[in-house]
């Protein structure tokens, strides 16, 4: 598995995940399936353009690094946007988000083929 | 003589009467690499290809005598071992003179002891002892025992690459060492870091502190376990500089010096493999685990993810306390 793909896969899986941990959260319960969604796709983005530079970029603090600063951006954009009664979660959205983006850093420099192999 | 020549006057002729006579073949000395008890090293530019490379030739003796053969006997069996671990022979011969000489590689780098101080990683350390093992178990599977490995006959490359050196003492297993021609022409023994500048004919080979017991005791069946030992040796070379060795690594040395050659490993193999698990986190032979080890050695192996999925939960679970309040 290539490096974007494997970006795209564990982006798209612990996003899902980590927008289904607002179920603990009673007051967004309701819009649990909204923030799922949002939640995967930010995943899936962020697993992308950290995949995409684990393939140009070999190393693990820089990997590590610009995963950390994807998953605040697009946790940022996330956060930015209030919910129905107004509120804003940045801790809540910002501080794992960063976290996910780590993540992916950390699998994509570890793990998956750089490039495909040249054929003929 | 020296006080009408100057130092560096001095110097060049001691050079030109230590050069061989190479007239009538195809090299040039350009100059010398080392000198061993019975045969120098020289840098010789090889007219034919025109490039440099060593050339190994007896500098004592009567020519033609055992040690001559002794020499080519040493080219033959190094030209037998075809390794990227074993440095390459391109030509052997007499020259003019009658003494013998051989051609090899002109290897470009540092004796392992030198190489070990620009190595300050353990596995960096460890890979190239596995490079090591990797030539030395070759040179086994051929039937050949090195019996003088240490530091000092290893040399490593400007790429990491690994050559063995110095098969002078080398014996090919199953070929007897006891009949006196042969005797007679063993390299002598060589003090560390000292190669072949024995001071007797002695009937031990080797060298002190790499040299197993029973190679010690001069016992005409020696095996491969005797170069497990010297590796042993080596081993303990390279883990030296480093603090106190993991309690793994330690066993592994103890196993392959083991005094009693049925204790140590068995093959250069057996003590690679061990080295190699070592340096992927996995169980070795020579040192029995308690029950936890395994999972001990899991979590070290994975300890970023673990580091980073328990970063995680704990935030997740401190934000959805903190929000529950």
């Amino acid at each position: 598995m290539n490096k974007a793909l494997l970006g795209l896969l564990l982006g798209g899986i612990l996003g899902a995940f980590d927008g289904l941990t607002a179920w603990f959260t009673p007051a967004v319960r309701d819009q649990l399936l909204g923030i799922v969604i949002g939640s995967t796709a930010k995943g899936l983005l962020a697993g992308v353009l950290i995949g995409y530079f684990a393939r140009k970029v070999r190393s693990l603090p820089l990997g590590l690094l610009f995963g950390l600063a994807i998953g605040l951006v697009l946790a940022y954009a996330v956060a930015a946007m209030p919910n129905p009664s107004g509120q804003h979660y940045y801790f809540e959205i910002m501080l794992p988000g960063a976290i996910v983006g780590t993540i992916i850093g950390y699998a994509t420099q570890r793990f998956g083929r750089t490039s495909q192999p040249a054929s003929r | 003589m020296s006080r009408w020549l100057g130092d560096s006057a001095l110097e060049r002729l001691r050079a030109a009467a230590d050069a061989p006579d190479l007239e009538g073949t195809r090299y040039r000395v350009v100059g010398k690499l080392g000198q061993g008890g019975m045969a120098g090293v020289f840098r010789v530019e090889d007219a034919a290809l025109q490039r440099q490379v060593a050339l190994k030739v007896i500098t004592a003796g009567d020519p033609g005598d055992a040690w001559s053969e002794r020499l080519l006997q040493e080219a033959r069996v190094i030209a037998s071992l075809e390794h990227p671990g074993i440095v390459p022979v391109h030509d052997a011969g007499l020259l003019a003179d009658g003494r013998a000489f051989y051609a090899m590689k002109l290897v470009q780098g540092k004796r392992l002891d030198e190489h070990a101080q620009a190595l300050p990683k353990l596995a960096d350390r460890l890979r190239a002892f596995l490079r090591i093992c990797d030539a030395v178990a070759f040179a086994h599977a051929a039937g050949v025992l090195h019996r003088d490995l240490k530091p000092g006959n290893i040399m490593v490359g400007p790429f990491g690459e690994v050559l063995v050196m110095d098969w002078g003492l080398a014996k090919v297993v199953g070929q007897s060492s006891d009949d006196a021609a042969s005797r007679s022409a063993q390299w002598p023994v060589a003090p560390e870091n000292a190669p072949a500048t024995g001071t007797s004919h002695g009937t031990v080979l080797g060298t002190p502190g790499y040299t197993a017991p029973e190679q010690a005791q001069g016992l005409p069946s020696l095996d491969q376990r005797a170069d497990v030992y010297s590796l042993g040796a080596i081993l303990q070379f390279l883990l030296t500089d480093s603090s106190p060795p993991p309690r793994p690594l330690a066993a592994i040395q103890s196993q392959a010096m083991a005094l009693d050659r049925e204790y140590r490993y068995q093959t250069v193999a057996a003590l690679s493999t061990d080295v190699a698990h070592f340096l992927d986190g996995l169980p070795v032979s020579a040192y029995p685990e308690g029950p936890f080890a395994p999972a001990r050695r899991w979590i070290v192996r994975n300890r970023v993810w673990i580091l980073l999925l328990l970063a995680y939960v704990l935030t997740r679970a401190l934000l959805i306390i903190f929000r529950s309040r």
